[in-house]
């Protein structure tokens, strides 16, 4: 309260003072017969010459920066495209910088020559077309080689992967990455978004997977958080129920929507082709971590549950957005693995790291996965630690829970709200 | 209530006599028809909105500098609910972000810089007696001011304001399960948008209207001052973008409250299986930076008319290729409609679009290029007196080029994927509009404020508002390019999650960040010294002459006294173009553009 009195006072104080100053001035400025828009030759000079000290101090200031901060502040690039775009990156930086600081020193250096000096009127000069078209076609020169380059280093990036790399889908949502790992067969099983259950939460389709899903929308949580039809139309048919309008009308709602999913589930399963199952099984999936080979080529699919995120690689110079009902794609080729790059950032604790960066929600900022660039026989080893979504989905457990009422979840309840 | 303006009442000529009545408050101050009170409203309420949003972003400068401390600052705006303990709010933090994104585009600088001048300066430069309907220029403005109004009531709602981002990407803005702010919030955003665009595209197609047909004898689409070229670019990519957006927004509302999907597929929310499917969250990005991209040119040419005018009356010499300039502003206007795809590299959008993208828009810079240098040609060899007006438009000059470079990497497909979505973007852009605009924005109000208020601002307080700016500004601003090239993503609340792989680039960051948000404190008080300057002066200015610049143009023509339809006695005739400063063989080194050729005198 005290802060906000005296924040009050100090305003109210300040504008009074400010107010007796100006009115000072004017009563001078008044005395000595000076009009407002008259500009003296002493405030004429002075500002002129603010603007070149202006121009130095910013320079100086740019300099420092560049110095202090480099212009790629990310450090080198971990990947074989990476390298071309950050040389790329630098040729059109010089060409840029060149141009920021030829322009502005006629324009700092042009506003302090040609102050208004007694005498000295100014030279009437309306037009140019040789000029004009200097700086027309000189820049338009500059443009085409900026883009020719541009677009021959992009054609190459966005280009088609070749039949060796290896396939991974990273998919997101709010606030985390999973990676999904192609397995033995080097070929991604396929997925339904609405085969997500709390064992399936990457939505993957198999012939079990698909049941549990219907088993799932039928009969709801088996401790009743989340109802299935049946036990929706229950409730709403027994007449010795009384709902508030508003409730009844929700579950009403939500039971229209399940019956439509539903049936859509059944036209899948009746479609399905159970030879494609193996495809889905052999999968791996890791949360939090990503690991990939040093020097080999990947071709990523990108996934959204729930809204845009961007998958943002700032060592690899990659970066996509996940967007919801699409697949996006990008291809990288790692080329300094985890521990070279320690070494050369002198930082044994540096990590390199996906970031996502299209704003998603309250943790958008937190929402990161670790990416480690492992040799060979690293990856080997993490590789053996891994089980396939067979194992995890298959196992014991899961199946005895699964022939008793479905228990499962769809979405990530008690990450909400943070 | 009834501030009779008999006074005027003799001087009018017999044309307008019939539509001339005793004026009430109400409709002198409030439901004005006059197109210099509807300017003024505009640049209040715009000047009022800039300063909500200013002060929305020093809220979360001080997060992002001081992150996680408690701030009493913070407390005193926010209160409990947005900055429990003085410590601001994920949510609220992207709120922010929202808003003041959205109030300096759209409020600010489309509505405060194309609305006020537009309205001031087109009939009395053009040498009309007022806009082509008057009524509809006030419903423009009354618009406007309601959609203003449901903007910062949406600041003040339990759930709080829109939280997607002033691009307002759905799914997040279609769905209050994935953040509160696309509740309510959300919805008044949408409506309060609708308005605007509305009265955006009345005021505009009035602006058309008006430089096509009111011009006066002898003023040839050849001779109108360049400002005047720029207000009209601006309202034709005004009226051609506008509805885009105002469509976006209305699949958008269908998305939420209907139960469409137009941009909705495949989505698990909060536990919840939607049924939406088919929809494209790309087609929503499509539609706003339709929108999107012709906006900036929509807040920046206003900009650039003002500066050309500021920059040639005040060098006292003719600007520099006088139609180069209208070339190269037709040029920008027809270019910035096709390139809107350079903000969707690295959405999913097919490459080989890409590439046509990073063609047409490096184009633009060929254009952009000719306007600087012709501004900087103007200066050469000039006789420059240095009111605060030429200062802004001399930083505007310098801040176009500064923030014009970094677009050429931007566009760049190839280097945008690096750097997209990065400070380096917001750097970019908040020193083309933030610093340009703002900057031409100022030079206006310095430049027209005799004309508008019949009084001078103070000059010395202008200049310390020009220094205070400009170095805070840059000081704001040009760090921001080293946190993006470091990789640091916008829109994150703290860069804390850094420690855990790059602890060095933490450090860097956080160096930045205190420097830049003091840069950003500073700048913020240099603007209550204009603040002060403008509303003092509006009563206690010294008393105006009718041209204190010395300037070619009409306005400059019009009695101080503000009267209904302008001119006093008949219209001006016009005999030349507007830039005849220093000509030789004249007495003085302007020559207004009702003087006739002399004997033997060639137009430029």
């Amino acid at each position: 309260m005290s802060f906000k009195l005296i924040t009050i006072i100090v305003i109210v104080l300040g504008v009074l003072a400010v107010s007796q100053l100006v009115r000072l001035y004017e009563l001078s400025s008044k005395l000595r017969n000076r009009r407002e828009e008259d500009v003296t030759n002493r405030d004429n000079k002075l500002n002129a010459n603010l603007l070149l000290a202006f121009m130095i101090f910013f320079y100086a200031g740019f300099i420092y920066l560049m110095t202090e901060y480099g212009w790629t502040g990310r450090g080198d690039a971990a990947s074989v495209h990476g390298e071309t775009t950050d040389w790329l990156l630098n040729l059109n930086f010089v060409i840029i910088i060149a141009v920021f600081f030829l322009t502005n020193t006629l324009l700092f250096g042009f506003a302090w020559k040609y102050v208004r000096k007694p005498g000295v009127k100014a030279y009437f000069y309306p037009h140019d077309n040789k000029l004009e078209l200097i700086w027309t076609v000189v820049p338009a020169i500059v443009l085409a080689v900026i883009i020719i380059l541009g677009l021959k280093t992009w054609n190459g990036i966005t280009g088609d992967s070749s039949k060796e790399a290896i396939r991974i889908e990273l998919f997101s949502k709010q606030f985390d990455w999973t990676a999904r790992y192609s397995g033995e067969d080097n070929v991604l099983g396929k997925f339904d978004y609405k085969l997500t259950t709390q064992e399936n939460e990457l939505a993957l389709l198999t012939s079990a997977t698909l049941d549990s899903a219907i088993r799932y929308m039928e009969f709801g949580k088996a401790d009743s958080t989340v109802l299935g039809i049946k036990l929706l139309e229950n409730k709403l048919n027994n007449p010795k129920n009384i709902f508030i309008p508003e409730d009844r009308m929700k579950m009403e709602t939500d039971l229209d929507r399940k019956t439509r999913l539903l049936r859509l589930l059944y036209q899948m399963k009746v479609r399905h082709n159970a030879k494609l199952d193996a495809s889905a099984y052999d999968d791996i999936l890791q949360k939090d971590t990503l690991h990939l080979l040093k020097g080999k080529e990947y071709e990523i699919s990108f996934r959204a549950k729930d809204v845009i995120h961007s998958a943002y690689f700032p060592h690899l110079r990659a970066q996509i957005n996940t967007v919801p009902g699409q697949v996006t794609r990008l291809k990288v080729t790692p080329t300094i693995s985890t521990k070279e790059m320690r070494v050369r950032k002198n930082n044994p604790k540096f990590n390199y790291v996906l970031m996502c960066n299209k704003i998603c929600g309250s943790a958008h900022y937190k929402m990161k996965m670790i990416v480690v660039i492992d040799t060979p026989e690293q990856y080997k080893a993490w590789l053996k630690s891994k089980t396939t979504f067979r194992d995890d989905y298959l196992k014991p457990a899961t199946v005895v829970s699964d022939s008793t009422s479905a228990v499962a979840s769809v979405g990530d309840t008690t990450k909400m709200g943070m | 209530m009834s501030a009779i303006t008999h006074d005027t009442h003799g001087h009018h000529d017999s044309h307008d006599h019939h539509d001339h009545h005793e004026e009430t408050f109400i409709s002198k101050y409030v439901f004005s028809q006059d197109h210099k009170m509807i300017g003024k409203q505009f640049l209040i309420t715009a000047v009022f909105m800039g300063l909500v949003a200013m002060l929305l972003s020093l809220l979360f400068r001080i997060q992002l500098a001081w992150p996680g401390e408690s701030s009493d600052f913070l407390s005193l705006f926010l209160g409990e609910t947005w900055a429990p303990g003085g410590v601001l709010k994920e949510n609220m933090y992207l709120g922010l972000v929202t808003i003041h994104g959205t109030i300096m585009v759209f409020f600010l600088l489309t509505g405060g810089l194309s609305g006020t001048f537009s309205n001031i300066l087109i009939p009395l430069q053009l040498g009309a007696r007022d806009m082509a309907s008057g009524f509809l220029n006030m419903i423009s403005y009354w618009l406007f001011a309601i959609s203003s109004v449901i903007m910062l009531v949406s600041l003040f709602i339990e759930t709080g304001p829109a939280m997607a981002g002033w691009t307002i990407y759905p799914p997040l803005s279609a769905l209050p399960q994935a953040i509160e702010g696309s509740g309510l919030g959300m919805t008044l955003w949408l409506v309060s948008m609708t308005l605007f665009i509305a009265g955006s595209l009345i005021g505009s197609l009035n602006y058309i209207v008006t430089v096509l047909n009111l011009r006066t004898t002898g003023m040839s689409m050849t001779r109108m001052p360049l400002t005047i070229w720029a207000f009209f670019v601006t309202a034709i990519l005004g009226v051609l973008s506008f509805p885009v957006l105002l469509s976006a927004a209305v699949l958008l509302m269908m998305d939420r409250l209907a139960g469409t999907s137009f941009y909705l597929s495949d989505i698990i929310v909060g536990g919840e299986m939607l049924e939406n499917h088919g929809g494209s969250p790309l087609l929503y990005q499509h539609l706003f930076w339709f929108l999107g991209h012709p906006e900036v040119y929509i807040v920046l040419l206003p900009a650039l008319g003002l500066s050309s005018e500021i920059i040639s009356t005040n060098a006292r010499k003719p600007i520099f290729g006088y139609r180069a300039m209208i070339g190269s502003i037709l040029a920008i206007g027809f270019l910035s409609f096709i390139v809107w795809g350079h903000h969707m590299f690295i959405t999913g959008m097919n490459p080989f679009l890409g590439s046509v993208f990073v063609f047409t828009t490096l184009l633009i810079a060929i254009p952009s290029a000719v306007k600087v240098f012709n501004y900087i040609t103007t200066l050469w060899r000039g006789s420059i007196v240095f009111t605060p007006a030429m200062l802004f438009a001399i930083g505007l000059v310098s801040t176009f080029i500064t923030g014009g470079v970094t677009g050429i990497i931007l566009a760049d497909s190839a280097l945008d994927i690096a750097v997209h979505d990065t400070y380096f973007v917001v750097a970019h852009f908040h020193i083309v509009m933030g610093m340009s605009a703002v900057f031409g924005m100022f030079a206006g109000v310095y430049h027209w404020f005799p004309k508008m208020y019949g009084r001078m601002l103070n000059t010395r307080l202008g200049y310390a508002h020009f220094w205070v700016t400009l170095v805070g500004a840059y000081g704001v601003f040009f760090p921001m390019h080293f946190v993006g090239l470091a990789g640091a993503p916008r829109r994150y609340y703290d860069y804390s999650v850094y420690n855990e792989f790059d602890t060095n680039t933490y450090e860097m960051m956080l160096d930045l960040n205190v420097i830049i948000t003091v840069f950003a404190i500073v700048a913020a008080i240099g603007q209550l010294i204009f603040l002060f300057n403008f509303f003092y002066s509006i009563y206690r200015g010294p008393v105006a002459v009718q041209n204190p610049w010395r300037s070619n143009t009409l306005e400059w023509t019009t009695p101080v006294e503000h009267i209904h339809g302008n001119w006093p006695g008949a219209l001006p005739i016009v005999h030349r173009w507007p830039y005849d400063y220093s000509k030789p063989g004249a007495e003085e080194d302007f020559i207004l553009q009702t003087v006739p050729l002399a004997e033997g005198e060639e137009e430029h």
